[in-house]
């Protein structure tokens, strides 16, 4: 184990400053996100001549920035966390019933898996909001479906190639079954280039619910994200960048952290991957 | 060789028979397609006569039967906003999704190409160091984010060029260098790493101990053996351009089919998001084929492999 450096540490704080602002951030404020001031509308931050009441400022009904930022930190992250789990497991189970099975179920399933990843993401995303109509569970749903074939195709690969190991034909012979193979013995052999997977995906979904968020297609108002802000900030550029800027230095920073932190974490689990750098 | 060649058409009908198969089942779960592609205060006899375009008397099979029909050739309905024919809306918007492409997918190759190969040159130096940043923030900065910050830059407090529109080149500038943003951090990364397993290789020391010059060696031996790997990513990431573009297009005003698009979804105006699906989707399976194919063209071990 090497000393970990300091681009890890900083990636690391910047993502444990995140969460712990998504959590705690109200304590940071006394305002409500839903407050609005219609008398201090679209202030500017403190540094910039604002008052300390909104220390980053306020958008275009004099609500808070900062309520707001930590608003939209918590449906990001709740939702990017959702779409990752989801995607995660129900791609590593397709990925095990492909290897368990063979055959055509295998051919089936590979076979959905090729047309998700010849075509990009948000297209289909896109298709399903405009003829189902938009709601919160549809839109989790669809953060969920983001990348599950990538995980299909590591848990099958893995899968075929754990079973012609000693370990695995040792643990069918003493009589254990399907489950019990794959979750508890093959499984923790692939935790770990599943995890790196995990680090991969994450900021990829911020960046889907983003921007849809941004185009006005993803988190509708009441609920706010990070992308619906600084979409919402678009129209106030020449007056007010704060609306815009602070959201959006938000996800730039969530995603850097997350993706290099993902690499640093890809070559100390998975040295196998180190070349390959999709 | 034929067999190659064979065994990717194959491939690329049946992804295009899954993309049409797909758009049908979504259209038929959910709701009444005649809601869904003429409105709800649809004319009756226009009702009837859609009716019986689509089949929707006959059985579910035959109704699928002439929608792979219709979509084949095209026939993908009108706008619910000033009906006109979707393909004529599509074929209108076209060219400006094509020349935003292209253009950033210049910018791209332009920089993202040297860049990953003066970063092999130069492995664990500072010029390397610098070169993987500038690929990982390329990675990571939220295109839209992006787009915006040159807005802020140099409309708003510089003004010297345009935040929206098209007609001129300084139109074209700020959204196609956004939209080349990602592709050419990845294409740094690709080619860095694509050439330092090359450079190692013995023919390299061959080429050296002959004499050939530097950059000769760098630019005849060395580069052509890492093309396949750069092609590929080249091929992966004509989807990126796209995802990218759906929402480029929305930042800058860009009259393009991805800017159509996201006005579709918002108006669910379906019959031209059907449409646009289609048509993006089918030029995306056909652009992978074609990389495919330059892939077996450039490795022959590829397609002898196949056999």
């Amino acid at each position: 184990m090497s000393r970990p450096n300091v681009i890890t540490v900083m990636a690391s704080s910047i993502l444990v400053a995140a969460v712990a602002a998504a959590v705690f951030g109200n304590v940071f404020t006394p305002h409500l996100v839903t407050d609005q001031a219609l008398m201090s509308r679209l202030q500017p931050p403190a540094f910039m001549g604002g008052s300390a009441e909104f220390p980053l400022g306020t958008d275009r009904i004099g609500r808070d920035m900062v309520a707001r930022l930590v608003a939209g930190l918590q449906m990001s992250l709740s939702v990017a966390l959702a779409g990752t789990l989801i995607g995660a497991i129900f791609g590593t189970f397709v990925g095990f019933l492909a290897a368990h099975f063979r055959g055509l179920t295998e051919e089936i399933l590979m076979m959905f898996v090729d047309f998700q990843a010849s075509l990009p993401f948000i297209l289909i995303a896109l298709t399903l909001l405009a003829f189902f109509g938009n709601s919160m569970v549809l839109f989790v749903i669809l953060m969920g479906m983001f990348g599950w074939e990538t995980y299909a195709r590591l848990a099958r690969g893995v899968v075929l190639s754990a079973r012609a190991q000693p370990y695995a034909r040792a643990v069918e012979a003493l009589g254990a079954g399907p489950g019990r193979l794959y979750l508890r013995h093959i499984l923790p052999n692939v935790a770990s280039a599943l995890i790196v997977q995990v680090t991969l995906t994450f900021p990829q979904i911020i960046l889907l619910e983003t921007s849809l968020s941004f185009l006005g297609l993803g988190i509708q108002p009441p609920n706010t994200s990070l992308g619906q802000i600084l979409g919402d900030g678009r129209d106030y550029l020449s007056t007010a960048w704060w609306i815009s800027v602070w959201p959006g230095a938000l996800i730039f920073l969530i995603t850097l952290s997350m993706s290099l932190l993902g690499d640093a974490l890809r070559d100390r689990l998975d040295p196998m991957l180190k070349t390959r750098t999709t | 060789m034929t067999r190659f060649w064979l065994i990717k058409l194959v491939r690329t009908v049946i992804t295009l028979w899954f993309v049409v198969t797909f758009a049908f089942i979504v259209l038929r779960t959910s709701g009444d397609p005649v809601v869904a592609l003429l409105g709800a205060d649809a004319m009756p006899d226009e009702i009837e006569h859609f009716r019986e375009l689509w089949g929707l008397d006959r059985s579910l099979f035959a109704q699928y039967v002439s929608y792979v029909g219709q979509m084949a050739t095209g026939q993908f309905g009108n706008s619910l906003r000033d009906s006109r024919p979707v393909l004529e809306i599509i074929l209108e918007r076209l060219p400006a999704t094509a020349q935003l492409g292209l253009a950033a997918f210049i910018i791209a190759a332009i920089i993202g190409i040297p860049a990953g190969i003066v970063a092999a040159l130069r492995r664990g130096r500072l010029t390397d160091r610098i070169v993987m940043v500038f690929a990982v923030f390329g990675f990571a900065l939220p295109n839209f984010f992006l787009g915006i910050l040159l807005i802020l830059l140099f409309s708003l407090y510089l003004q010297i060029l345009p935040s929206s529109g098209t007609g001129t080149f300084l139109h074209l500038l700020m959204p196609s260098v956004t939209l080349a943003t990602f592709t050419a951090g990845t294409l740094a990364r690709f080619t860095r790493s694509a050439m330092l397993e090359v450079l190692e290789k013995p023919y390299m020391r061959a080429a050296s101990a002959r004499g050939v010059p530097f950059w000769q060696r760098v630019l005849f031996h060395a580069l052509p053996n890492a093309a396949i790997p750069i092609v590929t990513v080249i091929g992966l990431n004509l989807g990126q351009l796209v995802a990218g573009a759906i929402v480029i297009e929305s930042v800058f005003a860009w009259p393009g089919i991805g800017r159509l698009l996201v006005v579709a979804v918002s108006q669910r105006d379906l019959a031209v998001v059907q449409g646009l699906v289609l048509v993006i989707a089918v030029t995306m399976v056909l652009a992978n084929l074609i990389v495919d194919l330059l892939y077996g063209l450039l490795d022959p071990r590829i397609r002898e492999g196949a056999k």
